[in-house]
């Protein structure tokens, strides 16, 4: 089980709503995915309340927990704003924080993002921060009372997947009791089942799924690669070697000359 | 009254948020709302008294990543 504040769950992977080329398409994705959390948002209403209402019946419809975003927040008074609003809207005290700082690569703003969880640990909100692989800020977010952390492993929708091995690995290492969460960069269950392999306790995806030929498929295919990932870990796979070994005993191998 | 009601002008007769709601039409419990940069929650739109060019967002699920 896989314990996120105070709620358990079996699955290990996050799911994101959006980019689905239908409603019936997200649904038919969560259902093969088995994911219990997906991730949401909320925008500018602009159908008097019946569009955000039609697709949060879809999500209650499903029987799955909801991770809100502030997805799009480039200010800390944004974000801490969007995710009061949020707490309003879907009765949860989580919230999914994203404070961005670069429009390009949609990297975090990690000064605003630890400004931003302090004020919301404060407010009683548990905060799953979507970072850096930077260590100190990593720290930084811990000491403002954020209990999950949410390194990137490539930028937003790049579909790269771990660009630095060694920095997920240093992560993983210097936070070892802290429910880690890869969120973001990610394109292909190989990518996932990797950063299981590195400890990693759960990966949230969306693009990876959503982009994909057959989302529902796909769904599934990172659910087996996370759920065999994170067993190879328990596992303790070998490490790689330079020099062959043979797999086959050769004591008592036959000599015929 | 002008009101900027999620991002554009509007005029407007009401003079509470709870008022406002109903006069656009809005439905539904899913939905939250903001004055001036400031959470109004559900229970007390009814009490909060709009000004003059206030600025007024209403938001609601969507699809997130």
């Amino acid at each position: 089980m896989l314990k996120l504040y105070d709620v358990e769950v079996h699955s290990r992977l996050l799911l994101g709503t959006a980019r689905y080329p239908s409603p019936a398409v997200l649904a038919e994705a969560v259902k093969r995915s088995k994911t219990e959390i997906v991730t949401v948002s909320l925008r500018r209403e602009t159908a008097c309340g019946k569009a955000g209402g039609a697709f949060f019946e879809l999500i209650r419809e499903l029987g799955v927990r909801v991770l809100p975003n502030t997805a799009g927040c480039h200010s800390v008074q944004e974000a801490v704003l969007t995710a009061k609003m949020a707490r309003e809207v879907f009765h949860t005290d989580w919230i999914k924080l994203e404070v961005i700082g670069h429009h390009d690569t949609l990297q975090p703003d990690v000064f605003g993002l630890v400004e931003a969880a302090r004020i919301l640990n404060g407010e009683g909100f548990q905060v799953f921060p979507y970072t850096t692989d930077d260590l100190v800020v990593a720290e930084r977010l811990l000491e403002a009372g954020c209990r999950i952390l949410m390194p990137w492993c490539a930028p937003i929708g790049s579909a790269i997947g771990p660009l630095n091995p060694m920095a997920l690995r240093a992560f993983r290492a210097n936070f070892p009791d802290v429910p880690l969460i890869v969120d973001a960069g990610i394109g292909r269950p190989s990518h996932a089942a990797t950063v299981m392999e590195y400890g990693y306790n759960a990966v949230l995806l969306n693009t990876a799924v959503a982009g994909a030929g057959d989302p529902a498929a796909i769904a599934e295919a990172f659910a087996l690669a996370i759920a065999a990932g994170h067993i190879a870990h328990g596992g303790v796979p070998l490490e790689p070697r330079e020099m062959a070994v043979p797999s086959t005993p050769v004591i008592g191998k036959a000599v015929f000359t | 009254m002008t009101l900027i009601i999620n991002g554009e002008e509007h005029e407007v007769e009401a003079t509470t948020l709870a008022d406002l709601l109903l006069a656009l039409d809005y439905e539904g419990e899913w939905m939250a709302t903001a004055v001036n940069g400031e959470l109004v929650h559900r229970e007390d739109r009814a009490q909060f008294r709009l000004d003059q060019r206030d600025r007024i967002e209403i938001l609601s699920p969507m699809q997130g990543g």
